[in-house]
């Protein structure tokens, strides 16, 4: 039991399932999945479907966390990529051939990356702290992202391009199965190189890791860059959803979404361990929060008091001090000795590790 | 502390008139500000002009209060995202207790209360549960805004008359004018000011942002310092909610959307580190006039697209920040 509670995903699949069972108490057709033009329909592949620019972009703010960095930027960098790749379109004399397509999404990925490498020239070879780093393309950005829209928000009519944000794919809905394909490649790199451990090596301690001889430099801008270009393909996704680029409003505050993902996945953000089934079951407990406000008829007005009561939950149960005392709870009954006093000095913030 | 006394030393022993490193990246904020007016100045007639200077006040009063509880939470080493939904909320309490008809004695102590209350929920959960300052007050701005929904989801206008009688009241000298709110802010800047150089709290606050385990093995009283420069935030918060109030005579729940970003942008241009322990409230006032120029600017150019106030604003931190590293590169 005690093993159990203590486990990284034991609280945020608790907080999944509860969301799923109220759902499925106020709506009992919830969890049905029903196939209709050899499409599978229902909430929880609606569910997976909303999850992927979230997942995405909580994808790269993992790993930038891990290094003990963040990525504030990845709203705008979701706005600019919409806006080119719309703008590209919407400026071409045939939207529907695959080859604008392709190039519109070439052309956003590549501005992305450029982007990202910008963050990770800030932080990495600059110096300056990550959140102030990309708070600077966090404000400028949506700007970019108007200058390229003229102000405007761009809608186009491109068939290819539609197929990104409503299509299916095998009966699965195009957007999940690029998501979580991505997030299965990265998770693969990640955990089966050495290259996870670098990162976490890097967030756990810069100077040591580069004494040791990992590149830290050199993995930062990695991070960034890859942050960049997983933030420029949610901002495909969120752009072929709507086949609009609102320069305003595409990915607004989805940087705040992703960071409570990983949060919520038991990822600290001091940097070190990280893990990224966590970043995924958080994103889908986000998602599915989304999806709860509508399915109980709770006013969309309110769902933010709604998500910030879940969230403050969440961190509450899994900050150190709350685990602390559920633990010793736990291990009260069975200690034979008195228990121990409890530690007087706090520990460092930045020693706190949630496992 | 611990550390400017060792600089003290140092500098007594040079050329006594040369200025303390700290002062720079004000001065360099200063002198920013001071191209921007005599740019203006020059480039457009009317622009130096009383009215002109006074309306960078009137327009900017809320974000001046805002800065400054923003640059005492900064320099414990924190960091408050909910002071643009706490704002909000702030007008939308004053708007619907004044329409229920409360007198606005009753109704202002409400308002700069609720977000006091709020910044000492994110205190405790920042001190006493160790949760990281970006996720609590990430959760505390999702709160204030839900809260702003549930008691309004449509903007209500104030028509009490004490209180737009207070809103409007105004003091000429010569082409200045000097409104409630501006009033207010400055006395707000005098006391935060105050606060931080000339009392024990203030100090606390420098010393938590030079090192938390340092201040505690001190014997400093972290945990309330900690949980006080919240409170400072989320009273300012709503004390800039009711400048807002005042301004825009209505309360609307979607007010103040990012402006937290607004405040972390001034106080960054002040030259306050985000890592905490160096910075000052009149730094964080800079920063907010500079903002406010921008803006200015971009108005009375005409042809420019009001994005480009975004793509300045970042380039301006840009070019701050740049200044502060080569700054503390030179000092280590």
């Amino acid at each position: 039991m005690t093993n159990l509670l203590r486990h990284h995903l034991f609280w945020p699949v608790a907080a999944l399932v509860v969301l799923l069972v109220a759902n499925t108490i106020a709506r009992p057709s919830f969890l049905a999945i029903t196939v209709r033009d050899g499409h599978l329909f229902g909430a929880p592949v609606d569910i997976l479907r909303t999850t992927a620019p979230l997942l995405l972009v909580a994808l790269g703010m993992t790993l930038v966390i891990a290094t003990r960095g963040i990525d504030l930027s990845v709203g705008a960098v979701v706005a600019v990529s919409g806006a080119v790749a719309l703008s590209h379109i919407a400026s071409s004399p045939n939207p529907d051939s695959p080859v604008t397509v392709l190039t519109a999404v070439g052309l956003a990925l590549a501005l992305c990356v450029v982007l990202g490498v910008w963050n990770g020239f800030l932080v990495s070879v600059l110096g300056i702290q990550p959140i102030i780093a990309t708070l600077i393309l966090m404000t400028a950005g949506r700007g970019v992202a108007m200058l390229i829209t003229g102000g405007m928000i761009t809608t186009v009519n491109s068939e290819p391009f539609k197929v990104l944000g409503s299509g299916f794919w095998l009966g699965l809905p195009v957007a999940a199965v690029i998501a979580f394909g991505v997030f299965a490649v990265v998770a693969f790199v990640v955990r089966r190189t050495a290259l996870g451990m670098l990162l976490e090596a890097t967030g756990i301690n810069p100077a040591a890791s580069r004494l040791s001889g990992v590149r830290s430099k050199t993995l930062t801008w990695t991070v960034y860059t890859a942050s960049g270009l997983f933030a420029g393909l949610a901002g495909l996704l969120i752009s072929a959803d709507t086949m609009a680029a609102d320069a305003n409003n595409a990915g607004l505050f989805i940087e705040l979404d992703a960071i409570l993902a990983v949060v919520i996945g038991g990822t600290a953000l001091s940097g070190g361990k990280f893990n990224l089934s966590g970043t995924l079951v958080g994103a889908l407990v986000i998602a599915t929060l989304e999806r709860t406000v509508t399915v109980l008829g709770i006013s969309p007005l309110v769902t933010p008091l709604f998500m910030a009561l879940v969230v403050i939950a969440v961190t509450l149960l899994q900050s150190p001090r709350m685990r602390e005392r559920l633990t010793a709870a736990a291990r009260r009954p069975v200690a034979t000795t008195p228990p121990e006093p409890q530690p007087a000095a706090r520990p460092d913030s930045t020693e706190v590790k949630a496992r | 502390m611990t550390t400017s006394a060792p600089a003290r030393a140092t500098r007594a022993l040079k050329i006594p008139t040369r200025l303390d490193r700290r002062y720079l990246p004000v001065l360099g904020t200063f002198v920013v500000l001071a191209l921007m007016l005599v740019l203006g100045g020059t480039r457009y007639e009317n622009f130096l002009t009383p009215a002109v200077v006074s309306n960078l006040f009137i327009n900017n009063a809320h974000l001046i209060v805002l800065a400054v509880g923003m640059t005492f939470v900064i320099l414990t080493g924190g960091i408050d995202l909910s002071v643009g939904s706490v704002l909000a909320l702030s007008t939308v309490v004053t708007a619907a207790l004044l329409q229920a008809g409360l007198p606005p004695a009753v109704v202002i102590p409400l308002a700069v209360g609720a977000g006091t209350v709020i910044g000492l929920a994110h205190g405790v959960m920042v001190h006493y549960f160790q949760v990281q300052p970006f996720v609590a007050t990430l959760a505390g701005m999702f709160f204030a805004r839900g809260l702003c929904f549930l008691i309004a989801p449509e903007s209500i206008a104030i028509e009490n008359a004490s209180f737009v009688e207070l809103a409007s009241w105004v003091q000429i000298f010569g082409g200045w004018r000097m409104s409630s709110s501006v009033l207010i802010a400055l006395v707000v800047v005098g006391l935060g000011f105050l606060v931080l150089h000339f009392t024990r709290f203030g100090r606390t606050v420098y010393a938590i942002g030079g090192g938390e385990q340092s201040a505690l093995l001190m014997g400093l009283p972290v945990a309330r310092t900690k949980v006080l420069a919240y409170m400072v935030s989320g009273t300012c918060a709503g004390l800039g909610g009711l400048l807002f109030a005042m301004y825009s005579r209505s309360g609307y729940s979607l007010t103040g959307v990012a402006m937290e970003l607004d405040a972390i942008a001034a106080v960054v241009i002040g030259g306050t580190l985000l890592t905490g322990g160096t910075g000052f409230v009149l730094g964080s006032v800079l920063g907010v006039l500079v903002l406010g120029l921008i803006q200015t600017i971009i108005t009375f150019e005409g042809t420019l697209s009001s994005w480009w106030t975004k793509i300045v604003i970042g380039v301006l931190l840009l070019i701050f920040v740049a200044l502060q590293r080569i700054l503390t590169l030179r000092r280590t």
